[in-house]
């Protein structure tokens, strides 16, 4: 290591960057929970066959894939509260609920044409039966179409919520406290920059290498199992 | 109640100029980020050992480490931890832009030149072709058409992250809207920011609607000539 690498501040900093490094994993787990839902209504409203309902879910998955999590995390939380006919409770939140949200919206766009692949991807016989039946259009979608649909959805799920944890240390620019705020923190107080910087980094890659082989294996089980 | 959407000249002006250096970044990053993703892709595919390794320490670092941090790792840290004097915003961004994008890209031209039937390396071999020539003009030309899709969805996702270069100091688009947004009290500028973000918006929407229609295109011309079916 170069003389400019101190050992002793590298340990010193580790607790608060760790802590860090738990902020932005809580935020990915709470907007994973709303991509998830957002996304399946989002791909059967994508799926309507009327067409006022289609295009404009159509238009807004498009529109919110094509811009940058950044701008939508700053439109949130700096014009958001400017919006003068909604109610303070809504337009005003917390950083935190932000990114969470942010993530929530942005990856839940990204689901919906998961799931759309894998609705897509259940045979035309599944859905000629299920008429032939006489199913209700609700009983057809939870007990033939989704649970067919879903397990072959898993694997893009899961690519999409290692990338929401790679967007995730965003919301340090909107003033969420998680890893790179901490660093950012440390430089100013300490003036250093290679350990805070470097350890971010090195926690970073623990968490989400790991993250990556899982989805990976799941893609190969996934791949075996609907042969 | 069109007039409301819009915003004053000098202020698209100020966005403009963004604009202009968020495609420079986007520029950098494409090249870079497609020379590392040939060379990186071909080297996966190495019967070389230590080649295909390196290549494998690559990608999983370079995909596993997300861009922002990455991003400011690169501006922040890697000069001072090898002692130069100091890196501009603008070569910090593409760098890592350009980096991160040459995994997903590495693993993309991987991908699609294990598409390419078996049989054309077996003829090239056959032929004596030189490994050069294999993949230069018998494997790669057919890879072209199945890398195309996957390769301008990833360039949008560049696209969408070069707006991180705002939070090092670089006047990218991103950044010349939240000058403007922070101008509107000091100087006598006034905005909507929600206006100013939706303009913002659709500029990045603007964007990444022309990378999609030139690699539609260029879809359609590698169809036309490399197609096989």
């Amino acid at each position: 290591m170069p003389a400019t690498w101190d050992w002793e501040y590298a340990w010193e900093i580790t607790p608060a960057l760790v802590g860090g490094m738990l902020i932005i994993i809580l935020a990915t787990v709470l907007g994973i929970v709303i991509a998830v839902i957002l996304g399946l209504f989002l791909a059967l409203g994508r799926r309507s066959e009327k067409k006022w309902v289609s295009y404009p879910f159509a238009w807004f998955i498009e529109f919110v894939r094509s811009t940058p999590l950044l701008v939508q995390l700053f439109f949130l939380y700096y014009a958001l509260p400017q919006v003068d006919f909604l109610p303070r409770a809504i337009s005003t939140l917390p950083a935190m609920t932000t990114l969470v949200f942010g993530l929530g919206v942005h990856y839940g766009c990204y689901c919906s044409e998961a799931y759309r692949a894998g609705i897509n991807s259940v045979p035309k016989g599944q859905w000629e039966a299920s008429t032939a039946l006489n199913l209700k259009t609700t009983t057809k979608w939870r007990n033939v179409i989704l649970p067919q649909a879903i397990p072959r959805a898993l694997p893009p799920l899961g690519n999409y919520f290692v990338a929401m944890f790679k967007d995730a240390p965003q919301g340090s620019a909107i003033t969420v406290a998680g890893l790179l705020f901490v660093a950012r923190a440390l430089q100013s107080a300490d003036f250093r920059t290679v350990e805070p910087f470097t350890i971010a980094g090195i926690l970073f890659l623990i968490v989400s290498i790991p993250a990556a082989m899982l989805v990976r294996r799941l893609e190969r089980r996934v791949a075996y199992e609907s042969d | 109640m069109l007039e409301e959407l819009l915003l004053t000249p000098r202020q698209y002006e100020n966005l403009m100029a963004g604009t202009l250096v968020t495609v420079q970044v986007i520029l950098g990053s494409f090249a870079l980020g497609t020379v590392m993703s040939l060379v990186m892709g071909v080297a996966r595919l190495s019967h070389r050992r230590w080649l295909r390794g390196w290549a494998l320490v690559y990608i999983e670092l370079a995909r596993g480490i997300s861009a922002i941090i990455l991003l400011f790792w690169m501006f922040f840290a890697l000069p001072i931890l090898f002692g130069f004097g100091g890196m501009s915003p603008m070569l910090a961004g593409i760098l890592a832009l350009g980096l991160n994008m040459g995994a997903y890209g590495a693993e993309i031209v991987r991908g699609a030149i294990q598409s390419v039937p078996k049989g054309q390396t077996e003829a090239s071999i056959a032929l004596n072709l030189t490994e050069r020539h294999r993949l230069r003009h018998v494997v790669l030309p057919q890879a072209v058409p199945i890398i195309l899709p996957p390769y301008g969805n990833l360039t949008i996702e560049v696209l969408k992250g070069t707006a991180l270069v705002s939070l090092i100091t670089l006047t990218d688009l991103t950044r010349a809207a939240l000058v403007i947004r922070q101008n509107r009290v000091l100087s006598d500028d006034p905005v909507n920011v929600p206006i100013l973000f939706v303009n913002v918006l659709v500029i990045y929407l603007f964007l990444s609607q022309i990378i999609a229609q030139v690699f539609k295109v260029a879809e359609r011309r590698s169809a036309r000539k490399f197609g096989s079916t």
